[in-house]
């Protein structure tokens, strides 16, 4: 104390104050650096963004476009055949985001002049939607029977189920073929629908779920009395709903975007998806075909925005095959 | 004990401490309990359905694919052994469409699992509007392909949007699919459409290390990117395993992108096995199929397990 009087520090103290200095400015620097890595990260995701998004955006903006204009845009990439007299067509491809003259003509074409696409946006709502609501019964009773009384049959049973889940649809098609084949269901929805109900897939993520329930649980409400089905319904069911809910969603996907099966599956072009005919869609009606596209994105869309925790939490239920 | 005791049976000390020991042993071994043994057949019964449309569906075709892929044809049954393998893999396209899939999947799966690991961080290192580019980067996901498909050929046609952003950079036109290109293009719509699935599986992953072995790793002034390379992978080990085998999975499934770009006979780099087995199967050849569906399933065993191994080998101590 009596040496601040006059100012003196020693040397003990000065080399105190440098390094309370040096972690200041190194601090500094540190949080700039930090911002600036920031602001970097952002930009390259923001970039990303962008280009993540554009595909999605543009195919909605250009389903408001009159069909001339859409023809006079992108007459160069799909004058493949005859152009059928089309007034003009620039040499150049015009990627615009936005239309010049927002028409709805195209969707009136869709929606009330040629019902085929409608046929066949109804011919994927029949394959999708028993697919989801049976796969999910079906998965639900498994996954109770593979969390309750685990045995080395019932694991055995399980391992093979993943490994049919990661088999590529290469190798599962033969057989399903073969089965439909036997069945007699080749050429109906049937074809489709069976294999798609007994996939391993939500099987696995569920009994995941289930198998994170504690088993104090249900062995209390056995005590307390419960049949299995009780556990099943007023147990089991309840916890997972979320589960239910996220499972359902990548179903959904899934089988909303098939292509593979109904090619192989489905000789009847009639019975085909939309999404197998959207690609068979000729060039005249290219117009048509982005406000086809867009009215195949509505609902995984919606899905989507409704649910997207729920398909986070099933994609991370996913993850760590091991568990 | 208590159990011994109500069955009424005298034994002296030593005898009962025994015969605990051993009855509980059977007690495990064997479910003696009556309602335990009723509720294992009760939850098999719960089982049943789903194993017995996988038996069916699934197990019993894939033995008669095997049985198939040995014998000479349907009818006949002469056995043959390997002849339809060797057949098979003599066979041009089907060597054309192994040598495409795998150039694909060996390009595609390692920048699926780099790229998205990227954006996983990028996100994890608290930028702003991070939930938002979540939605953004996991909505290619959502849209079917069959959507957004005219809008790539609009991109990479030969007088596509490509093309010309390439003209102003006095760049010479390409012919994005129909020249060894076509691969690229793929490989671009693959990554478009899986990188956020992948990166959410990673965001998890990140999340869920431990802050406080960071912590001390920092205090111990270790560098960011040993911080990183030392623990953050280790611990993300079985993740990184996870993402690499549904990227190979998604992979195989590319088929689908090529065949709504480009229909049922694309350029020769994107023929791929798929389209092998469909022209297959449009011709009903069950012992080519059968022997494809075959050589592919245990290639498939073998690159899963070699990736468990590997995994095994980098995240044993990390295991907890």
């Amino acid at each position: 104390m009596s040496r601040r009087k006059g100012k003196k520090y020693s040397a003990e103290e000065l080399s105190l104050q440098r390094w309370d200095k040096e972690v200041k400015r190194k601090k500094k620097l540190r949080d700039t650096r930090h911002m600036v890595r920031i602001l970097i990260a952002t930009m390259i995701a923001g970039c990303f963004a962008v280009l993540f998004l554009m595909p999605i955006v543009l195919t909605i903006t250009n389903s408001f476009m009159s069909a001339s204009e859409i023809s006079a845009n992108y007459g160069q990439v799909f004058a493949t055949t005859d152009t059928g007299g089309k007034v003009y067509i620039s040499d150049k491809v015009n990627l615009k985001f936005i239309p010049d003259m927002v028409s709805f003509s195209q969707y009136g074409t869709v929606l009330f002049k040629s019902p085929e696409y409608l046929l066949k946006f109804w011919n994927s709502v029949i394959l999708v939607g028993p697919i989801v609501a049976f796969q999910l019964l079906v998965a639900s009773g498994a996954s109770y029977g593979f969390t309750r009384y685990r045995g080395r049959i019932k694991e055995i049973i399980f391992f093979l189920y993943i490994i049919l889940m990661l088999m590529p649809y290469q190798v599962t098609l033969v057989p399903n073929y073969l089965v439909s084949d036997w069945l007699n269901v080749l050429d109906t929805n049937w074809a489709i629908w069976l294999p798609g109900i007994f996939s391993p897939f939500s099987v696995y993520l569920l009994t995941k779920y289930m198998r994170r329930i504690p088993t104090s649980v249900m062995e209390a409400a056995q005590i307390d009395g419960a049949g299995e089905w009780q556990i099943f319904r007023r147990i089991c069911m309840p916890l997972c709903k979320g589960a239910m809910c996220s499972i359902a969603i990548l179903i959904f996907i899934d089988y909303w975007n098939m292509v593979e099966q109904p090619l192989i599956l489905l000789a009847d072009q009639e019975k085909h998806p939309l999404s197998v005919f959207l690609s068979k869609i000729n060039s005249g009606e290219i117009g048509l075909a982005f406000a086809v596209a867009t009215i195949y994105m509505v609902p995984p869309i919606l899905v989507f925005l409704y649910g997207e925790d729920y398909l986070v939490e099933g994609i991370t239920y996913q993850g760590g095959i091991k568990g | 004990m208590h159990i011994l005791k109500s069955r009424g049976k005298k034994r002296t000390l030593q005898q009962e401490k025994v015969g605990t020991k051993k009855s509980v042993q059977k007690i495990k071994k064997t479910g003696s309990n009556p309602r335990t043994r009723r509720g294992k057949w009760i939850s098999a019964g719960y089982l049943f359905p789903s194993a017995a449309g996988v038996l069916l569906f699934f197990v019993l075709p894939f033995m008669i694919v095997i049985y198939y892929s040995v014998v000479d044809n349907p009818i006949s049954h002469q056995f043959v052994f390997l002849d339809n393998f060797v057949m098979v893999f003599q066979n041009a396209a089907f060597q054309q469409a192994a040598k495409n899939t795998l150039t694909f999947s060996a390009a595609a799966v390692p920048l699926a699992v780099v790229l998205s690991l990227l954006l996983a961080m990028m996100l994890e290192s608290k930028i702003p509007f991070k939930s938002q580019f979540r939605t953004f980067f996991l909505s290619p996901m959502m849209v079917p392909i069959a959507s957004v498909v005219l809008i790539w050929q609009v991109l990479f046609h030969y007088n596509g949007m490509m093309n010309e952003i390439l003209a102003f950079f006095h760049a010479d036109k390409v012919d994005w699919l129909n020249s060894s290109y076509a691969q690229v293009v793929i490989i671009i719509l693959f990554l478009w459409k899986n990188l956020g699935y992948n990166m959410i599986l990673f965001m998890s992953a990140l999340s869920s290390i431990p802050k406080d072995i960071i912590e001390v790793a920092v205090l111990e002034s270790a560098s960011s990117f040993q911080i990183f390379w030392r623990i953050k992978l280790r611990y993300m080990s079985s993740t990184i395993l996870f993402v690499t085998i549904m990227s190979l999975i998604n992979s195989f499934k590319v088929f689908r992108e090529i065949y709504l770009l480009k229909g049922e006979y694309p350029y020769d780099t994107m023929y791929m096995l798929q389209h092998f087995m469909n022209n297959t199967f449009s011709r009903l050849d069950y012992q080519k199929m059968s022997a494809a569906a075959i050589m592919m399933a245990i290639v498939m065993v073998v690159i899963i397990g070699i990736l468990f191994l590997t995994e095994n080998h980098f995240g044993k101590d990390v295991e907890g």
